[in-house]
Protein backbone atom coordinates (compact mmCIF):
# COMPACT_ATOMS: atom_id res chain seq x y z
CA UNK A 1 0.00 0.00 0.00
CA UNK A 2 1.52 3.25 -0.80
CA UNK A 3 1.67 5.95 1.86
CA UNK A 4 -1.01 8.16 0.36
CA UNK A 5 -3.41 5.10 -0.15
CA UNK A 6 -2.92 4.52 3.72
CA UNK A 7 -3.59 7.93 4.46
CA UNK A 8 -6.53 8.09 2.44
CA UNK A 9 -7.69 4.93 4.41
CA UNK A 10 -6.91 6.30 8.01
CA UNK A 11 -9.08 9.25 6.77
CA UNK A 12 -11.64 6.99 5.71
CA UNK A 13 -11.64 5.07 9.05
CA UNK A 14 -11.04 8.15 10.91
CA UNK A 15 -14.43 9.98 9.50
CA UNK A 16 -16.52 6.64 9.70
CA UNK A 17 -15.60 6.87 13.47
CA UNK A 18 -16.99 10.30 14.12
CA UNK A 19 -19.81 10.05 11.97
CA UNK A 20 -20.33 7.01 14.58
CA UNK A 21 -20.10 8.17 17.47
CA UNK A 22 -21.64 11.68 16.76
CA UNK A 23 -24.66 10.28 16.08
CA UNK A 24 -24.76 7.33 18.78
CA UNK A 25 -23.69 9.33 21.75
CA UNK A 26 -26.44 11.43 22.15
CA UNK A 27 -28.75 8.33 22.05
CA UNK A 28 -26.39 5.92 24.47
CA UNK A 29 -28.74 7.53 27.47
CA UNK A 30 -31.59 5.82 26.45
CA UNK A 31 -30.04 2.74 26.33
CA UNK A 32 -28.32 3.04 29.74
CA UNK A 33 -30.12 5.26 32.00
CA UNK A 34 -33.27 3.88 32.03
CA UNK A 35 -32.05 0.61 33.65
CA UNK A 36 -30.00 2.28 35.59
CA UNK A 37 -30.85 2.50 39.46
CA UNK A 38 -29.49 5.98 39.69
CA UNK A 39 -29.82 7.74 36.62
CA UNK A 40 -28.00 10.93 36.08
CA UNK A 41 -27.81 12.91 33.03
CA UNK A 42 -24.02 11.10 32.01
CA UNK A 43 -23.81 8.18 29.81
CA UNK A 44 -22.51 5.65 32.33
CA UNK A 45 -22.74 1.72 32.70
CA UNK A 46 -25.93 1.31 35.11
CA UNK A 47 -26.05 -0.82 37.83
CA UNK A 48 -28.76 -2.84 36.05
CA UNK A 49 -32.45 -2.82 37.44
CA UNK A 50 -35.71 -2.31 36.58
CA UNK A 51 -37.00 -0.59 39.41
CA UNK A 52 -37.71 2.52 36.80
CA UNK A 53 -40.74 0.99 34.94
CA UNK A 54 -42.19 0.05 38.32
CA UNK A 55 -41.95 3.80 39.76
CA UNK A 56 -43.35 5.04 36.35
CA UNK A 57 -46.54 3.01 37.37
CA UNK A 58 -46.50 5.96 40.33
CA UNK A 59 -46.54 9.25 38.06
CA UNK A 60 -50.24 9.49 37.46
CA UNK A 61 -50.10 10.64 33.75
CA UNK A 62 -47.33 8.21 32.47
CA UNK A 63 -49.70 5.18 31.31
CA UNK A 64 -52.43 7.34 30.63
CA UNK A 65 -50.09 9.51 27.98
CA UNK A 66 -49.44 6.63 26.51
CA UNK A 67 -52.80 5.48 25.71
CA UNK A 68 -53.67 9.26 24.08
CA UNK A 69 -50.86 8.35 21.87
CA UNK A 70 -52.28 5.16 20.93
CA UNK A 71 -55.94 6.53 20.58
CA UNK A 72 -54.71 9.56 18.75
CA UNK A 73 -51.54 8.03 16.32
CA UNK A 74 -54.26 4.93 15.56
CA UNK A 75 -57.71 7.09 14.64
CA UNK A 76 -55.43 9.64 12.22
CA UNK A 77 -53.45 6.16 10.75
CA UNK A 78 -57.08 4.26 9.96
CA UNK A 79 -58.20 7.75 8.66
CA UNK A 80 -55.07 8.45 6.52
CA UNK A 81 -55.34 4.93 4.98
CA UNK A 82 -58.78 4.55 4.82
CA UNK A 83 -59.70 8.03 3.14
CA UNK A 84 -56.76 7.86 1.50
CA UNK A 85 -56.95 4.97 -0.33
CA UNK A 86 -60.70 5.68 -1.21
CA UNK A 87 -59.76 9.01 -3.01
CA UNK A 88 -56.41 7.91 -4.66
CA UNK A 89 -58.49 4.89 -5.89
CA UNK A 90 -61.26 7.50 -7.64
CA UNK A 91 -58.80 9.63 -8.77
CA UNK A 92 -57.08 6.98 -10.68
CA UNK A 93 -59.96 5.15 -12.08
CA UNK A 94 -62.45 7.47 -13.09
CA UNK A 95 -61.79 10.72 -14.84
CA UNK A 96 -62.91 13.20 -12.44
CA UNK A 97 -63.01 16.95 -13.79
CA UNK A 98 -60.05 18.51 -12.81
CA UNK A 99 -58.58 15.70 -11.53
CA UNK A 100 -54.52 17.56 -12.51
CA UNK A 101 -55.70 20.13 -10.70
CA UNK A 102 -57.23 18.67 -7.69
CA UNK A 103 -53.69 16.94 -7.57
CA UNK A 104 -51.73 19.72 -8.07
CA UNK A 105 -53.38 21.48 -5.97
CA UNK A 106 -52.84 19.30 -3.32
CA UNK A 107 -48.68 18.88 -3.44
CA UNK A 108 -48.67 22.66 -2.96
CA UNK A 109 -51.05 22.64 -0.34
CA UNK A 110 -49.36 19.95 1.55
CA UNK A 111 -46.14 21.72 1.68
CA UNK A 112 -47.41 25.06 2.18
CA UNK A 113 -49.68 24.72 4.75
CA UNK A 114 -48.06 23.26 7.44
CA UNK A 115 -48.42 22.55 11.13
CA UNK A 116 -46.38 25.84 12.29
CA UNK A 117 -47.46 28.07 9.65
CA UNK A 118 -51.29 27.49 10.16
CA UNK A 119 -50.90 26.92 14.26
CA UNK A 120 -53.21 30.31 14.99
CA UNK A 121 -56.00 29.47 12.86
CA UNK A 122 -56.06 26.01 13.44
CA UNK A 123 -56.25 26.64 17.05
CA UNK A 124 -58.82 29.70 15.94
CA UNK A 125 -60.51 27.70 14.20
CA UNK A 126 -60.80 24.53 16.33
CA UNK A 127 -61.99 27.12 19.58
CA UNK A 128 -65.24 27.88 17.10
CA UNK A 129 -66.02 24.25 16.42
CA UNK A 130 -65.58 23.82 20.17
CA UNK A 131 -63.29 21.19 19.84
CA UNK A 132 -60.32 22.53 22.29
CA UNK A 133 -59.13 20.04 24.57
CA UNK A 134 -60.98 17.05 22.60
CA UNK A 135 -59.19 14.00 21.39
CA UNK A 136 -61.17 14.23 17.95
CA UNK A 137 -60.33 17.48 17.11
CA UNK A 138 -56.15 16.32 17.07
CA UNK A 139 -57.08 13.41 15.13
CA UNK A 140 -59.00 15.56 12.29
CA UNK A 141 -56.29 18.10 12.41
CA UNK A 142 -53.64 15.50 11.74
CA UNK A 143 -55.37 13.43 9.47
CA UNK A 144 -56.16 16.27 7.41
CA UNK A 145 -52.34 17.56 6.64
CA UNK A 146 -51.03 13.81 6.40
CA UNK A 147 -53.45 12.82 3.60
CA UNK A 148 -52.29 15.12 0.70
CA UNK A 149 -48.87 13.28 0.65
CA UNK A 150 -50.80 10.33 1.07
CA UNK A 151 -53.26 10.80 -1.65
CA UNK A 152 -50.68 11.65 -3.83
CA UNK A 153 -48.49 8.10 -2.69
CA UNK A 154 -51.27 5.79 -3.07
CA UNK A 155 -52.29 6.87 -6.33
CA UNK A 156 -49.16 5.94 -8.06
CA UNK A 157 -49.59 2.69 -6.32
CA UNK A 158 -53.32 2.34 -7.74
CA UNK A 159 -52.06 3.39 -10.83
CA UNK A 160 -49.23 0.08 -11.00
CA UNK A 161 -52.13 -1.94 -10.36
CA UNK A 162 -53.52 -3.53 -13.88
CA UNK A 163 -56.81 -2.91 -14.68
CA UNK A 164 -57.36 -6.15 -16.08
CA UNK A 165 -58.29 -8.12 -13.08
CA UNK A 166 -60.74 -5.61 -12.13
CA UNK A 167 -62.54 -5.86 -15.58
CA UNK A 168 -62.72 -9.93 -15.19
CA UNK A 169 -64.14 -9.47 -11.66
CA UNK A 170 -66.66 -7.09 -13.26
CA UNK A 171 -67.17 -9.67 -15.93
CA UNK A 172 -68.16 -12.02 -13.36
CA UNK A 173 -70.39 -9.46 -11.78
CA UNK A 174 -68.73 -8.54 -8.73
CA UNK A 175 -70.11 -4.86 -8.10
CA UNK A 176 -67.85 -2.25 -7.46
CA UNK A 177 -67.48 -2.51 -4.09
CA UNK A 178 -66.56 -5.78 -3.98
CA UNK A 179 -64.46 -5.40 -6.46
CA UNK A 180 -62.38 -2.42 -4.14
CA UNK A 181 -62.70 -4.88 -1.35
CA UNK A 182 -61.31 -8.19 -2.52
CA UNK A 183 -59.64 -7.23 -5.74
CA UNK A 184 -57.91 -3.91 -5.20
CA UNK A 185 -57.29 -3.60 -2.02
CA UNK A 186 -55.07 -7.08 -1.76
CA UNK A 187 -52.84 -5.71 -4.74
CA UNK A 188 -52.39 -2.18 -2.95
CA UNK A 189 -51.58 -3.65 0.33
CA UNK A 190 -47.80 -2.84 0.42
CA UNK A 191 -48.31 0.47 -0.36
CA UNK A 192 -50.90 0.84 2.04
CA UNK A 193 -48.92 -0.66 5.10
CA UNK A 194 -46.16 2.41 4.15
CA UNK A 195 -48.58 4.63 4.32
CA UNK A 196 -50.40 3.31 7.53
CA UNK A 197 -46.62 2.81 8.76
CA UNK A 198 -45.89 6.31 7.43
CA UNK A 199 -49.11 8.32 9.11
CA UNK A 200 -48.41 6.24 12.33
CA UNK A 201 -44.73 7.56 13.18
CA UNK A 202 -45.53 11.12 11.85
CA UNK A 203 -48.90 10.82 14.51
CA UNK A 204 -46.99 9.27 17.32
CA UNK A 205 -44.69 11.80 17.23
CA UNK A 206 -46.53 14.60 17.20
CA UNK A 207 -45.83 17.52 19.53
CA UNK A 208 -47.13 20.64 18.29
CA UNK A 209 -50.98 19.80 17.38
CA UNK A 210 -51.54 18.03 20.53
CA UNK A 211 -49.60 20.91 22.44
CA UNK A 212 -52.10 23.72 21.31
CA UNK A 213 -55.24 21.95 21.31
CA UNK A 214 -55.13 19.94 24.71
CA UNK A 215 -55.26 21.46 28.07
CA UNK A 216 -56.59 18.73 29.91
CA UNK A 217 -53.09 16.42 31.08
CA UNK A 218 -55.48 13.31 31.35
CA UNK A 219 -56.21 13.48 27.19
CA UNK A 220 -52.99 14.83 26.34
CA UNK A 221 -50.66 11.96 24.39
CA UNK A 222 -46.95 11.08 25.70
CA UNK A 223 -44.86 13.50 23.29
CA UNK A 224 -46.64 16.21 25.52
CA UNK A 225 -46.23 14.67 28.75
CA UNK A 226 -42.42 14.02 27.92
CA UNK A 227 -41.66 17.62 27.11
CA UNK A 228 -43.86 18.27 30.99
CA UNK A 229 -41.76 16.11 32.20
CA UNK A 230 -38.39 17.78 31.92
CA UNK A 231 -39.70 21.45 31.30
CA UNK A 232 -41.53 22.16 34.16
CA UNK A 233 -39.30 23.77 36.71
CA UNK A 234 -38.06 21.99 39.99
CA UNK A 235 -35.34 18.63 39.86
CA UNK A 236 -36.01 16.66 36.85
CA UNK A 237 -36.90 13.09 37.72
CA UNK A 238 -34.52 11.02 35.47
CA UNK A 239 -35.71 8.06 36.62
CA UNK A 240 -39.21 8.46 35.42
CA UNK A 241 -38.30 10.43 32.38
CA UNK A 242 -35.72 8.00 31.21
CA UNK A 243 -38.30 5.27 31.54
CA UNK A 244 -40.77 6.86 30.32
CA UNK A 245 -38.99 7.97 26.78
CA UNK A 246 -37.81 4.13 26.10
CA UNK A 247 -41.71 3.26 26.67
CA UNK A 248 -42.59 6.08 24.12
CA UNK A 249 -39.65 5.41 21.77
CA UNK A 250 -40.07 1.52 21.89
CA UNK A 251 -42.88 1.10 19.19
CA UNK A 252 -40.60 3.48 16.52
CA UNK A 253 -38.01 1.45 16.75
CA UNK A 254 -39.98 -1.94 16.75
CA UNK A 255 -41.93 -0.46 13.37
CA UNK A 256 -38.07 0.62 12.04
CA UNK A 257 -37.03 -3.21 12.74
CA UNK A 258 -40.16 -4.55 11.17
CA UNK A 259 -40.13 -2.36 8.43
CA UNK A 260 -36.32 -2.25 6.96
CA UNK A 261 -36.32 -6.37 7.29
CA UNK A 262 -39.46 -7.05 5.50
CA UNK A 263 -39.02 -3.76 2.66
CA UNK A 264 -35.84 -2.46 2.83
CA UNK A 265 -35.64 1.59 4.60
CA UNK A 266 -34.76 3.08 1.23
CA UNK A 267 -35.39 5.21 -1.95
CA UNK A 268 -36.12 3.18 -4.80
CA UNK A 269 -35.69 6.07 -6.97
CA UNK A 270 -39.26 6.80 -7.44
CA UNK A 271 -39.15 9.28 -4.49
CA UNK A 272 -39.81 12.52 -6.57
CA UNK A 273 -36.63 13.78 -7.62
CA UNK B 1 -70.17 4.19 -21.37
CA UNK B 2 -67.80 6.26 -22.96
CA UNK B 3 -65.31 6.73 -20.16
CA UNK B 4 -65.58 2.44 -19.85
CA UNK B 5 -62.03 1.81 -20.67
CA UNK B 6 -60.28 4.11 -18.14
CA UNK B 7 -63.14 3.28 -15.14
CA UNK B 8 -62.37 -0.27 -15.27
CA UNK B 9 -63.95 -0.82 -12.04
CA UNK B 10 -67.56 1.10 -13.18
CA UNK B 11 -67.38 2.84 -10.18
CA UNK B 12 -68.95 5.97 -12.13
CA UNK B 13 -68.66 9.61 -11.39
CA UNK B 14 -71.07 9.93 -8.45
CA UNK B 15 -69.35 6.83 -6.56
CA UNK B 16 -66.09 7.88 -7.47
CA UNK B 17 -67.11 11.48 -5.90
CA UNK B 18 -68.27 9.82 -2.67
CA UNK B 19 -64.85 7.83 -2.54
CA UNK B 20 -62.91 11.35 -2.57
CA UNK B 21 -65.64 13.51 -0.30
CA UNK B 22 -64.26 12.43 3.04
CA UNK B 23 -60.69 13.20 2.13
CA UNK B 24 -61.48 16.60 0.25
CA UNK B 25 -63.57 17.56 3.22
CA UNK B 26 -60.88 16.96 5.62
CA UNK B 27 -58.61 18.69 3.75
CA UNK B 28 -60.33 21.54 3.39
CA UNK B 29 -61.49 21.77 6.50
CA UNK B 30 -57.85 21.39 7.86
CA UNK B 31 -55.30 23.14 5.13
CA UNK B 32 -57.29 24.89 2.94
CA UNK B 33 -59.86 26.78 5.50
CA UNK B 34 -56.59 27.60 8.15
CA UNK B 35 -54.45 28.82 4.79
CA UNK B 36 -57.40 31.33 4.07
CA UNK B 37 -58.26 32.22 7.57
CA UNK B 38 -54.37 33.50 8.34
CA UNK B 39 -55.64 36.46 6.09
CA UNK B 40 -58.76 37.35 7.85
CA UNK B 41 -57.40 37.03 11.39
CA UNK B 42 -54.37 38.57 10.08
CA UNK B 43 -56.37 41.93 9.30
CA UNK B 44 -57.67 42.18 12.35
CA UNK B 45 -56.48 43.09 16.38
CA UNK B 46 -57.88 39.76 17.23
CA UNK B 47 -56.16 38.77 20.96
CA UNK B 48 -57.02 35.88 23.06
CA UNK B 49 -58.12 37.90 26.12
CA UNK B 50 -59.16 41.09 27.16
CA UNK B 51 -60.77 43.83 25.09
CA UNK B 52 -60.06 42.89 21.66
CA UNK B 53 -61.38 38.94 21.95
CA UNK B 54 -64.71 40.57 22.44
CA UNK B 55 -64.86 42.36 19.88
CA UNK B 56 -61.87 42.56 17.14
CA UNK B 57 -61.49 45.06 15.01
CA UNK B 58 -60.42 45.31 12.00
CA UNK B 59 -57.06 46.32 11.00
CA UNK B 60 -56.25 45.97 7.82
CA UNK B 61 -52.75 45.70 7.15
CA UNK B 62 -51.74 46.98 10.14
CA UNK B 63 -50.49 43.74 11.43
CA UNK B 64 -48.18 43.12 8.12
CA UNK B 65 -46.57 46.34 8.55
CA UNK B 66 -46.34 46.39 12.19
CA UNK B 67 -44.55 43.03 11.51
CA UNK B 68 -42.20 44.56 9.19
CA UNK B 69 -41.36 47.44 11.38
CA UNK B 70 -40.80 45.00 14.71
CA UNK B 71 -37.18 44.56 15.45
CA UNK B 72 -38.23 41.04 17.25
CA UNK B 73 -39.88 39.23 13.87
CA UNK B 74 -36.81 40.70 12.14
CA UNK B 75 -34.64 39.40 14.41
CA UNK B 76 -36.61 36.52 13.89
CA UNK B 77 -36.64 36.20 10.28
CA UNK B 78 -32.63 36.56 10.39
CA UNK B 79 -32.02 33.50 13.23
CA UNK B 80 -34.48 31.61 10.71
CA UNK B 81 -32.22 32.40 7.97
CA UNK B 82 -29.53 30.67 10.11
CA UNK B 83 -31.01 28.30 11.42
CA UNK B 84 -31.89 26.95 7.69
CA UNK B 85 -29.07 27.70 6.03
CA UNK B 86 -26.37 26.39 8.64
CA UNK B 87 -28.50 23.47 9.29
CA UNK B 88 -30.28 22.54 6.13
CA UNK B 89 -28.23 23.96 3.08
CA UNK B 90 -24.85 23.15 4.10
CA UNK B 91 -25.01 21.34 7.22
CA UNK B 92 -27.87 18.30 6.03
CA UNK B 93 -26.85 18.42 2.54
CA UNK B 94 -23.27 18.16 3.38
CA UNK B 95 -23.44 15.78 5.74
CA UNK B 96 -26.09 13.41 3.55
CA UNK B 97 -23.41 13.52 0.75
CA UNK B 98 -20.61 12.55 2.43
CA UNK B 99 -22.03 9.77 4.22
CA UNK B 100 -24.19 8.31 1.36
CA UNK B 101 -20.63 8.70 -0.58
CA UNK B 102 -18.33 7.32 1.89
CA UNK B 103 -20.99 4.25 3.07
CA UNK B 104 -20.90 2.89 -0.85
CA UNK B 105 -17.44 1.69 0.32
CA UNK B 106 -17.57 0.56 3.46
CA UNK B 107 -17.83 -2.70 4.89
CA UNK B 108 -21.62 -4.00 5.07
CA UNK B 109 -21.72 -4.11 8.96
CA UNK B 110 -20.83 -0.69 9.27
CA UNK B 111 -22.94 0.47 6.83
CA UNK B 112 -26.14 -1.00 8.44
CA UNK B 113 -25.27 0.43 12.07
CA UNK B 114 -24.09 3.83 10.79
CA UNK B 115 -27.30 3.85 8.60
CA UNK B 116 -29.45 2.79 11.24
CA UNK B 117 -27.87 5.53 14.28
CA UNK B 118 -28.54 8.26 11.27
CA UNK B 119 -32.14 7.01 10.60
CA UNK B 120 -32.99 6.37 14.38
CA UNK B 121 -32.12 10.42 15.17
CA UNK B 122 -35.19 10.97 12.12
CA UNK B 123 -37.92 8.93 13.28
CA UNK B 124 -37.67 8.94 16.97
CA UNK B 125 -40.46 11.05 18.66
CA UNK B 126 -39.03 15.05 18.75
CA UNK B 127 -39.69 15.40 22.37
CA UNK B 128 -37.32 12.12 23.30
CA UNK B 129 -34.78 13.08 21.45
CA UNK B 130 -35.11 16.57 22.46
CA UNK B 131 -34.32 15.66 25.66
CA UNK B 132 -31.65 13.37 25.16
CA UNK B 133 -29.98 16.54 23.47
CA UNK B 134 -30.47 18.60 26.93
CA UNK B 135 -29.36 15.78 28.64
CA UNK B 136 -26.29 15.36 26.48
CA UNK B 137 -25.58 19.08 26.87
CA UNK B 138 -26.76 19.91 29.92
CA UNK B 139 -24.23 21.86 32.26
CA UNK B 140 -23.75 19.85 35.07
CA UNK B 141 -23.18 16.35 34.48
CA UNK B 142 -23.70 16.19 30.17
CA UNK B 143 -21.96 13.79 28.74
CA UNK B 144 -20.78 16.51 26.55
CA UNK B 145 -18.90 18.12 28.75
CA UNK B 146 -17.31 14.90 29.66
CA UNK B 147 -16.04 14.24 26.63
CA UNK B 148 -14.28 17.35 25.64
CA UNK B 149 -13.48 18.31 29.57
CA UNK B 150 -15.66 21.27 29.51
CA UNK B 151 -16.62 21.26 32.56
CA UNK B 152 -19.42 23.86 33.46
CA UNK B 153 -20.12 24.99 30.06
CA UNK B 154 -23.35 25.47 29.13
CA UNK B 155 -24.10 24.84 25.29
CA UNK B 156 -27.94 25.71 25.01
CA UNK B 157 -27.14 28.95 27.06
CA UNK B 158 -23.61 29.98 25.88
CA UNK B 159 -24.13 28.55 22.39
CA UNK B 160 -27.77 28.63 21.68
CA UNK B 161 -27.57 28.88 18.20
CA UNK B 162 -24.98 26.91 17.17
CA UNK B 163 -26.36 24.10 19.62
CA UNK B 164 -29.50 24.09 17.68
CA UNK B 165 -28.05 24.12 14.44
CA UNK B 166 -25.72 21.04 15.34
CA UNK B 167 -29.45 19.48 16.95
CA UNK B 168 -31.20 19.52 13.56
CA UNK B 169 -28.08 18.25 11.75
CA UNK B 170 -27.90 15.16 13.77
CA UNK B 171 -32.08 15.17 13.74
CA UNK B 172 -32.77 15.13 9.92
CA UNK B 173 -28.91 14.08 8.07
CA UNK B 174 -31.34 11.03 7.12
CA UNK B 175 -33.48 12.53 4.37
CA UNK B 176 -30.15 13.45 2.38
CA UNK B 177 -28.71 10.53 3.05
CA UNK B 178 -31.16 8.15 1.72
CA UNK B 179 -31.83 10.87 -1.05
CA UNK B 180 -28.28 11.34 -1.82
CA UNK B 181 -27.47 6.81 -1.31
CA UNK B 182 -30.22 6.41 -4.27
CA UNK B 183 -28.65 9.14 -6.84
CA UNK B 184 -25.40 7.56 -6.43
CA UNK B 185 -26.40 4.41 -7.04
CA UNK B 186 -27.70 5.95 -10.64
CA UNK B 187 -24.31 6.72 -11.54
CA UNK B 188 -22.59 4.32 -13.82
CA UNK B 189 -19.97 2.79 -12.25
CA UNK B 190 -18.12 2.84 -15.52
CA UNK B 191 -17.78 6.60 -15.96
CA UNK B 192 -16.14 6.81 -12.24
CA UNK B 193 -13.80 3.82 -13.07
CA UNK B 194 -12.56 5.76 -16.00
CA UNK B 195 -12.12 8.87 -14.09
CA UNK B 196 -10.48 6.63 -11.47
CA UNK B 197 -8.05 5.48 -13.91
CA UNK B 198 -7.43 8.79 -15.38
CA UNK B 199 -5.97 9.67 -11.83
CA UNK B 200 -8.84 12.07 -10.83
CA UNK B 201 -9.28 12.47 -7.17
CA UNK B 202 -12.06 12.00 -4.90
CA UNK B 203 -13.56 15.82 -5.56
CA UNK B 204 -12.65 15.94 -9.30
CA UNK B 205 -14.80 12.63 -9.02
CA UNK B 206 -17.65 14.41 -7.43
CA UNK B 207 -17.33 17.67 -9.72
CA UNK B 208 -17.29 16.10 -13.00
CA UNK B 209 -18.78 12.63 -12.92
CA UNK B 210 -20.93 12.28 -9.95
CA UNK B 211 -22.28 15.92 -9.78
CA UNK B 212 -23.72 16.14 -13.42
CA UNK B 213 -26.19 13.01 -12.48
CA UNK B 214 -27.39 13.89 -9.29
CA UNK B 215 -27.77 17.78 -9.71
CA UNK B 216 -31.76 17.34 -9.70
CA UNK B 217 -30.94 15.17 -6.60
CA UNK B 218 -29.32 17.77 -5.08
CA UNK B 219 -31.97 20.47 -6.06
CA UNK B 220 -34.79 18.36 -4.64
CA UNK B 221 -32.83 17.82 -1.34
CA UNK B 222 -32.27 21.36 -1.01
CA UNK B 223 -35.52 22.74 -1.45
CA UNK B 224 -37.24 19.73 0.50
CA UNK B 225 -35.29 19.94 3.57
CA UNK B 226 -34.77 24.16 3.73
CA UNK B 227 -38.87 24.14 3.42
CA UNK B 228 -39.08 21.54 6.50
CA UNK B 229 -36.01 23.43 8.36
CA UNK B 230 -37.78 26.26 8.12
CA UNK B 231 -40.71 25.30 9.20
CA UNK B 232 -39.65 22.84 12.37
CA UNK B 233 -40.86 23.49 15.79
CA UNK B 234 -38.29 21.20 17.52
CA UNK B 235 -35.97 23.89 18.70
CA UNK B 236 -38.97 24.56 21.14
CA UNK B 237 -38.45 21.93 23.08
CA UNK B 238 -34.90 22.19 23.57
CA UNK B 239 -34.57 25.96 24.09
CA UNK B 240 -38.61 27.30 24.01
CA UNK B 241 -36.85 30.51 21.69
CA UNK B 242 -34.32 31.33 24.90
CA UNK B 243 -32.15 32.24 26.54
CA UNK B 244 -33.66 36.36 25.89
CA UNK B 245 -34.66 35.34 22.23
CA UNK B 246 -31.34 33.77 21.19
CA UNK B 247 -33.22 30.88 19.30
CA UNK B 248 -36.84 32.32 18.56
CA UNK B 249 -37.15 31.09 14.74
CA UNK B 250 -40.09 31.87 12.96
CA UNK B 251 -42.04 29.24 14.57
CA UNK B 252 -41.40 29.67 17.75
CA UNK B 253 -41.50 33.51 17.19
CA UNK B 254 -45.45 33.07 16.30
CA UNK B 255 -46.10 30.61 18.95
CA UNK B 256 -44.58 32.50 22.01
CA UNK B 257 -46.33 35.87 20.48
CA UNK B 258 -49.74 34.25 19.13
CA UNK B 259 -50.57 31.87 21.66
CA UNK B 260 -48.64 31.91 24.83
CA UNK B 261 -49.12 35.85 24.88
CA UNK B 262 -52.42 35.57 23.24
CA UNK B 263 -52.21 38.23 19.81
CA UNK B 264 -53.81 35.93 17.72
CA UNK B 265 -54.27 39.02 15.28
CA UNK B 266 -50.25 39.59 15.23
CA UNK B 267 -49.62 36.04 14.85
CA UNK B 268 -51.91 35.51 12.34
CA UNK B 269 -50.17 38.03 10.06
CA UNK B 270 -47.22 36.34 10.47
CA UNK B 271 -48.26 32.90 9.71
CA UNK B 272 -49.12 34.51 6.56
CA UNK B 273 -46.30 35.79 5.90
CA UNK B 274 -44.84 32.34 6.84
CA UNK B 275 -47.10 30.96 4.16
CA UNK B 276 -46.00 33.57 1.56
CA UNK B 277 -42.61 32.29 2.03
CA UNK B 278 -43.53 28.67 2.10
CA UNK B 279 -45.57 29.17 -1.39
CA UNK B 280 -42.46 30.39 -2.99
CA UNK B 281 -40.07 27.53 -2.11
CA UNK B 282 -42.53 25.08 -2.91
CA UNK B 283 -43.46 27.18 -6.16
CA UNK B 284 -40.11 26.58 -6.96
CA UNK B 285 -40.14 22.55 -6.21
CA UNK B 286 -43.09 21.96 -8.02
CA UNK B 287 -42.07 23.88 -11.24
CA UNK B 288 -38.82 21.94 -10.98
CA UNK B 289 -40.41 18.65 -11.21
CA UNK B 290 -42.68 19.44 -13.90
CA UNK B 291 -39.73 20.73 -16.38
CA UNK B 292 -37.72 17.07 -15.17
CA UNK B 293 -41.01 15.24 -16.53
Amino acid sequence: MSPQAFLRRVGFVLFLAVVTAFWALPMLWLVTAPFDAHPGLTVRWPEWTLDNFRRLSESPYAFSSLRNSVLLAGGAMILVTVFGALAAYALSRVHVPGRGAILYGMLLLSSIVTGTAAMVPIFQLMFTLGLIDDRTGVILVLTGGLLPAAIFVLKDFMDATPRSYEESARVFGASPTQVLRHVVLPIARPGLATIAVWALVNAWGDFLTAYILLRDPTKTPAGVVMYTFYSEGGQANLPLISAFSVLYALPVVVLYIFVSRRYGFRFHGGIKS
Amino acid sequence: MSDHAADAAGLGRPRAAAFMAPALLLITAFLVVPALWTLVLGATNYRLTGLAAANPQFVGTGNITEALSDPGFGWSLWLTLLFVLGSAIFGQSLAGLSLAWSLRSAPKVVKAVVETLVLMAWILPSSVVAFLWVAYLSRHGGTLNAILQTPGTDWLIQHPMASIIVFNIWRGTAFSMLLFSAALSAVPPSQMESARLAGAGTLAQLRDVVFPHIRGHVLTNTLLISLWTFNDFTPYLLTAGGPNHATEILPVFIYNRALYGGELGYGSAISFLMLIINLVIALFYVRLLRERR
